[in-house]
């Protein structure tokens, strides 16, 4: 069994417009930046995205938005990107931000065959608005409903040939979930090693979610917010 | 002491040995500079991390080593990292002692409102909703007044809500005050103010705790 696959361009090259794609990475910590580039250089479009964030102005998922690629979006937190911002106030994106732990969750659930579940999060609020919702044991609790995708875009530190994973500090965020709630999960690594190599203890998803898999070429790894000494935040 | 610091400064006295807590962004993230001294605890950022430490020099800065706020930190002893959907298990299944967040209005029945602007800002909840919901305890860390001189405190929320009576304290440079089933109860102004002063900036209704303190911001423990 051997899931390497030569090119960053022969990775994605199936992947059709309209196709619901998602992407792992927290900002612009632990995106797949190689297979968003090679995506971009495609230039399909409605594309319907699902990610925590979408990337900054010029940068990750930004680019797609800028190609207008994207047709809508689940996220989280957009903030970073004022492009977005526009186009979703002239409504010219289907934009629908859930809360960040439900978004994981709606994908776990979406890799473990769970179909829907039940969480206080965002009781009360839009969010619950057209959801069903039940009392368990005297709290009241919102419905919601599992997530799957066409294509999972994962960045990951290091993985062998036959998928399994491992990943650095918080650039594991989504990717390790969303690699578990699509058809086709495309993989991105900085490092490629022999089976074997990685100690099974430490796998982190293990290569039965993973179809293919590339060594990233070049990786910018920007670093998103300014830096500020001694944990004092503007 | 500006407000910030005497804010960030009377949270930190609330911290206990052993707490897990989460930060929001920004003036909560403060904190973590007045940890008392000779207590152990442990800073979880929601993308990923137990155990944050303080912010690197711009040479140690490591692009896959960051904190919700996308800013980079630095592991200390004992840190941990994982996914999203488990770093959200912990917050969402009561396992957090502590979460302190910001807040655009906070009302009488202790609603909060944090996340959006209809029609003017489109940026999104993140992981609040998910932390108001499931830590053990809600504290909102903001500046009394907007820019403009309105009260954050009001009768009821106008934006939409992050939720619903999910909020224990607000503090602010002003006062400590505490949501209690009959409403909000200032227990704490700072010094040099008076109740009356607190009342006048607030368009909330406030009750008046009977052993109502001056909000000491020293170091606690010494």
């Amino acid at each position: 069994m051997n899931k390497i696959v030569q090119s960053v361009d022969a990775a994605v090259a199936d992947i059709a417009s309209g196709s619901t794609i998602m992407l792992g990475g927290f900002g612009l910590c632990g995106i797949p930046e190689n297979l968003i580039a090679a995506l971009v250089r495609r230039r399909i479009t409605g594309l319907h995205t699902i990610s925590n964030n979408m990337g900054v102005d010029g940068f990750g998922m930004g680019l797609m938005l800028e190609a207008g690629m994207i047709a809508s979006h689940i996220g989280s937190y957009v903030g970073e990107n004022r492009k977005l911002e526009s186009l979703v106030l002239r409504n010219e994106l289907d934009l629908t931000l859930i809360p960040q732990g439900t978004l994981a969750e709606r994908i776990r659930a979406g890799g473990a065959g769970i179909p829907a579940f039940y969480v206080p999060t965002g009781l009360g609020t839009v969010v619950a608005d057209g959801k069903e919702t039940r009392e368990i044991d005297g709290r009241e609790y919102v419905m919601e409903r599992a997530l799957h995708a066409d294509v999972a875009l994962i960045k990951a530190w290091r993985g062998d040939r036959y998928g399994n994973l491992i990943y650095r500090k918080t650039a594991r965020n989504f990717n390790p979930v969303m690699a578990t709630a699509a058809d086709l999960t495309i993989v991105e690594v900085e490092e490629l090693v022999e089976p074997g190599m990685l100690d099974p203890d430490q796998i982190v998803t293990p290569g039965i979610y993973v179809k293919r898999i590339i060594v990233g070429e070049a990786y910018r790894k920007p670093i998103e917010s300014k830096f500020i000494q001694s944990g004092g935040a503007a | 002491m500006i407000g910030k610091e005497r804010i960030a400064r009377r949270i930190a006295r609330e911290l206990k040995d052993g707490f897990y807590v989460n930060l929001g962004i920004g003036l909560p993230t403060m904190i973590t500079s007045y940890v008392p001294e000779g207590i152990d605890v442990t800073f979880q950022s929601e993308n990923g991390m137990l155990g944050v430490g303080p912010s690197p020099t711009d040479e140690q800065a490591d692009p896959d080593l960051i904190n919700a706020g996308k800013q980079p930190v630095t592991e200390l002893p004992g840190c941990s990292f994982f996914g999203s959907e488990e770093s959200f298990a912990m917050i969402r299944g009561g396992h957090m002692d502590m979460s302190v967040l910001g807040a655009m209005q906070v009302d009488e029945q202790g609603n909060l409102a944090n996340w959006t602007i209809p029609g003017k800002m489109v940026k999104g909840m993140g992981g609040a909703m998910d932390l108001v919901a499931g830590a053990r305890r809600v504290i909102v860390a903001m500046e009394h007044q907007t820019k403009d001189g309105a009260s954050r405190i009001l009768k009821a929320c106008t934006l939409p809500l992050t939720g619903k009576r999910v909020v224990h304290d607000i503090v602010t440079e002003l006062c400590w005050i505490r949501v209690v089933p009959e409403g909000l109860l200032l227990t704490e102004v700072a010094e040099g103010l008076d109740a009356a002063d607190v009342i006048a900036r607030t368009e909330a209704k406030l009750l008046i705790a009977p052993d109502l303190r001056v909000m000491s911001v020293a170091a606690s423990g010494q």
